[in-house]
């Protein structure tokens, strides 16, 4: 898992930076062991006591705005915002704007996960593909995406193109080397024992190759949500005409603080409904291993 | 001789295997009947696993020669069951036909896991799991069963558990068996025929000749017992030095 660490760090520093939402699991490494200690602590009321800093933090930033000792300026009042975020939401631009961002991220992620899959598959199944495929990819992944940015403006312009590139090519790595890696960490007794069933070797990639390596998988889709939504935040920056991230550069330049905190809060919004929509797609596909946890 | 190949089950001839510059099988010769358990015994490490994997066709990398007719089935060491599929799904795995689950269903039935076929592997106890791979093994309906230790890593009463059980299932079967063990006491339980591996060769062939049902206290098991322990070069008891 070395190899997902150096993809989850940058998704780390994002959440942080929009961490003004109570309870976000932050980047998927850290939900996991969030989620545990949830778990542990439910049913002493400690599910509570996890609330009360957050909801602290909120409070005094809400009365210090009151006060006048945060000026509007700078930072607006939680309350201010959610009054905006409503007014955005009712005249529709809001909802043009998200939808506009969820589309970029949707087809950059399609794009990179399939990519990932197919090369991770390429390269964990056959020798010849992983020699041809792994070394350039190993290299490649040393390269942090976003310092691509200006090589990608001058390859294919500031369009629509350069966003979705960039989340494709965030998603692209955390997928290509946990599929690889679940491949290649299956128990080939496993395999073996496939094989004196009778199962063809079409048979075994359906019955144990693909379900072994689905929980590698899945680690390798929430990272690729958390590397897709930072890619999107950095693409959007870059000439976008719509977009949440457009929302917050236009009104950065007209200094309306409470439409860019907006901007953050969505984003964050954003990434925990992704990151909820998966770990409940993950429950049902891997119901077999609760079997294991429980025991 | 020629009569006799045709009877026999599975023949295999002058089976070569090496890993690197050692050499495991140095042209084992093995031929088993049919309706007949052979015990394979030999010291960890003599390549019983190893030419168990040729006989079931699993060792792309052996020389020699294997025929055999029939089918066969294999029940490995560990129970070797896909952690993501049922108890059922796992015992139909591979099983061609229609009445695939009343098949499934009789086979867990004579391992007395009838109720269990929605369980999760993981649900399982060790020697439950290894039951779900001997039935995953009976519903091949197989003429040859290879056992690769199969009750090896199972604790002491569910193994004396498990070896009736096969000892049921053979009556009524009539399958041939080959029973990789380093046991010496279950290969005389449960064996017509022991085989000894040795320096990757079959060094010693003695037939077991005695009557069902047996017990360790019977008369002539200790004799075989020591001889086959003393051929092993182990001391036939802890005292002895």
């Amino acid at each position: 898992m070395t190899t997902s660490t150096s993809t989850e760090r940058p998704g780390a520093a994002a959440v942080t930076a929009t961490a003004a939402v109570p309870g976000h699991p932050g980047a998927p490494g850290g939900a996991r062991s969030g989620a545990a200690a949830a778990r542990r602590l439910r049913g002493t009321g400690g599910r509570w006591r996890r609330a009360v800093t957050p909801l602290a933090i909120l409070a005094g930033w809400e009365a210090a705005s009151r006060a006048g000792v945060l000026p509007p300026t700078k930072l607006t009042a939680p309350s201010q915002v959610l009054e905006t975020g409503w007014r955005l939401a009712a005249d529709g631009s809001l909802g043009q704007h998200v939808l506009e961002s969820l589309t970029r991220a949707g087809i950059g992620l399609g794009i990179g996960a399939a990519l990932g899959l197919a090369l991770g598959a390429l390269a964990g199944l056959s020798r010849l593909g992983d020699d041809l495929i792994d070394p350039p990819l190993q290299m490649a992944r040393m390269l942090p995406h976003l310092a691509l940015v200006p090589l990608l403006i001058i390859w294919i312009g500031i369009g629509e193109s350069v966003k979705v590139t960039l989340v494709a090519l965030g998603a692209f790595f955390p997928i290509y080397l946990n599929t690889y890696a679940g491949i290649r960490d299956i128990d080939q007794r496993l395999v073996e024992a496939a094989r004196s069933c009778g199962l063809s070797a079409l048979d075994r990639l359906r019955h144990v190759v693909l379900p072994g390596s689905l929980p590698s998988i899945f680690i390798g889709l929430r990272l690729a949500f958390g590397a897709g939504w930072l890619s999107l935040v950095v693409g959007e920056q870059v000439n976008a005409e719509r977009g949440i991230g457009f929302m917050i550069m236009e009104a950065r330049d007209f200094s309306q603080t409470d439409i860019v905190v907006l901007g953050l809060v969505i984003y964050a919004l954003l990434g925990l409904a992704s990151d909820l929509i998966l770990r409940s797609v993950e429950r049902r596909a891997l119901a077999w291993r609760r079997g294991l946890t429980a025991t | 001789m020629a009569t006799r190949l045709d009877s026999d089950l599975i023949t295999g001839r002058g089976i070569r295997r090496a890993f690197g510059d050692t050499v495991v099988l140095a042209g084992v010769d093995i031929a088993i009947r049919p309706g007949e358990v052979v015990a394979l015994l030999g010291g960890s490490g003599s390549g019983k696993s190893t030419l168990l994997r040729v006989l079931a066709g699993l060792d792309d990398d052996a020389a020699g020669e294997v025929t055999g007719r029939g089918r066969t089935a294999v029940v490995f060491q560990e129970h070797r069951l896909l952690p993501w599929k049922r108890v059922a799904a796992n015992v139909a795995l591979g099983v061609p036909g229609t009445d695939v689950s009343a098949r499934v269903a009789r086979a867990l039935a004579e391992v007395g896991l009838a109720e269990r076929g929605a369980a999760w592997p993981a649900e399982l106890s060790g020697g439950q799991a290894q039951r779900v791979a001997v039935a995953r093994a009976l519903v091949r309906e197989p003429d040859l069963l290879l056992l690769d230790e199969p009750f090896g890593a199972l604790d002491a009463l569910t193994r004396l558990k498990m070896q009736a059980l096969f000892n049921r299932l053979r009556a009524e079967h009539r399958f041939a068996a080959l029973l990789v063990t380093h046991d010496v006491d279950e290969a005389l339980l449960l064996a017509d025929r022991v085989l000894i591996l040795e320096d990757g060769l079959i060094a010693q062939e003695s037939p077991v000749a005695l009557p069902h049902p047996r017990a360790p206290d019977d008369p002539g098991f200790g004799g075989l017992r020591r001889a086959l322990l003393a051929r092993l070069g182990v001391p036939a008891s802890p005292d002895q030095h």
